[in-house]
């Protein structure tokens, strides 16, 4: 039986068609609406979608810094109080077991933020290796919901809830204890989208009043529930990677196009630095690139990549993608194949469709990171 | 509430099929396109396949997904709608006016373990 989130009620009473994903039970879209319609919404005005799958792991304690920072690929000691970053977390072969946000309260205190698929997985893996480190780690995803309010007129649609202006929340930054009419809230100007928007935290039992005020405030907006289908087409179209699909444990980051987010020239040490160090130095066998389709098809994850029919790689991702409107995808392909305007042929079912490496910048990100 | 026309036959994976001299001509109806949102792409089969009822016919590709049409009757293709290949959303602005393929068939009484209207309305309340 799949979980219900703590907005369950509130997937039905907006018409979601629930469906069970990573056992949870979420909408794949919403009755009247339907992927594009709202995948327009968040492009265009204000989309909400329920993460309260995600998983949220703290780490507390004198030695937390030194904890996360064994476990994250990315440099932990470059953010400020009050600060997010993006990392992975890696096997020693450096395969990816998970990627996430790092919330950082101080250096005693951070917050982990996990995909739901891997909630069990990850807290595992983070008790498993602090041995040796002064540190407290409580999984606090059964008691956290979450929604993410995204688009251009998302912070005109929370700023009607917040008493403070949110242009204080810079771009990956948060602030807690914040009230959201009345609800005390984490709030975060991060999101899986490319468009701007935040991310709200909030206790179980504050889950509908916060979704309800935040449709009140969104109204004028044209504000829109946003359901899986659309959080897929938006994240791909935006070139963020999805677990499962371009990041696995049997591809590092380095392969999946994310090196930015592994910083092997720290002092620190952390699981996997060695093999992507390693890798780094080396070059890549093979990696994740962007293509579009010349022929007909719609390329889907697992397609097989072929040249000359040679198996050569695999699809990450693929759509008819709405906004970018072109059929693209990401695959990841052996390296002497990955350059731009290199044509390769995925097998669709019994055919073989043309398609050619195109850059992964599909469209231009309308978040506030610059 | 999804369209149903009088005077179809219609399959539990949401085909309708119309019957004129021995030739049946298969769409899918208004609950399937309602079902997969957004057609993007239709699979077509080629001309002289020879189907037998639960094949697989062609696929219709929604953003979201790709589902495999499965032929309700068996017989030969002897006619495919190309005008989906540039205009596969057709069958989401009219599925009954739009249909993906023609087959002559080999047994015409298989049309009658299909639904009627009415109880293909009943189906879809289920």
């Amino acid at each position: 039986m799949a979980k219900k989130t703590a907005l369950y009620n509130k997937h039905l009473e907006y018409g979601g068609k629930i469906v069970d994903y990573a056992g949870w039970n979420l909408s794949s879209d919403f009755e009247g609406l339907g992927l594009v319609a709202e995948h327009n919404a968040v492009r265009n005005d204000v989309g909400v979608f329920d993460v309260s799958h995600m998983g949220e792991i703290e780490i507390k304690g004198p030695e937390a810094a030194k904890y996360v920072q064994y476990l994250c690929t990315n440099d932990i000691d470059s953010i400020t109080d009050n600060q997010v970053i993006y990392t992975f977390f890696c096997q020693e072969d450096g395969g990816i077991v998970e990627d996430l946000l790092v919330y950082k309260y101080n250096t005693e205190h951070y917050l982990l933020v996990v995909n739901g698929a891997n909630v069990e997985k990850d807290v595992e893996w983070v008790n498993k290796h602090k041995e040796g480190f002064d540190v407290e780690v409580i999984d606090s995803s059964p008691e956290i919901s979450e929604v993410a309010v995204q688009g251009p007129k998302a912070q005109a649609t929370v700023q009607k809830l917040v008493d403070f202006d949110l242009d204080e929340i810079k771009f990956f930054h948060f602030k807690d204890n914040v009230s959201v009419g009345g609800v005390n809230c984490l709030i975060s100007r991060t999101g899986y989208t490319g468009e701007d928007g935040f991310e709200i935290y909030f206790k179980n039992e504050d889950a509908e009043k916060v979704w309800d005020l935040v449709f009140e405030a969104g109204e004028e907006f044209n504000i829109k529930p946003a359901g899986l289908g659309c959080r897929d087409t938006l994240r791909f179209e935006a070139n963020l990677p999805l677990y499962g699909n371009e990041l696995t444990d049997s591809n590092t980051p380095l392969e999946a196009g994310y090196g930015f987010f592994v910083k092997t020239g720290i002092d620190a040490d952390f699981i996997g630095k060695d093999v992507l160090k390693k890798q780094k130095e080396e070059g890549l066998k093979r990696k994740v690139v962007g293509f579009e389709m010349i022929d007909k098809g719609i390329p889907r994850h697992g397609y097989k990549v072929e040249v000359d029919g040679k198996e050569i790689g695999y699809v990450t991702t693929g759509y008819s993608a709405p906004t970018v409107g072109k059929t693209i995808g990401m695959a990841m392909v052996d390296i002497e194949y990955a350059e731009i305007g290199t044509e390769i042929e995925i097998a669709i079912r019994k055919k073989k469709a043309k398609a050619k490496v195109i850059s992964r910048k599909f469209l231009e990100r309308h978040n506030k990171s610059k | 509430m999804s369209k149903i026309v009088e005077g179809l036959y219609y399959s539990e994976d949401h085909d309708w099929v119309k019957v004129e001299g021995g030739v049946a001509t298969i769409g899918i109806t208004d609950e399937a396109q309602h079902q997969l949102g957004e057609i993007v792409y239709v699979e077509l089969p080629e001309e002289d396949d020879e189907l037998s009822a639960g094949d697989v016919y062609g696929v219709v590709e929604s953003v979201k997904a790709a589902s495999d049409s499965h032929s309700p009757v068996s017989g030969k293709v002897v006619e495919i709608n190309e005008e989906l290949d540039d205009n596969p959303g057709a069958l989401n602005e009219d599925p009954y006016g739009n249909w993906i393929v023609k087959v002559e068939l080999s047994d015409e009484s298989e049309v009658e373990k299909l639904m009627d209207a009415k109880k293909y309305e009943e189906f879809c309340a289920k």
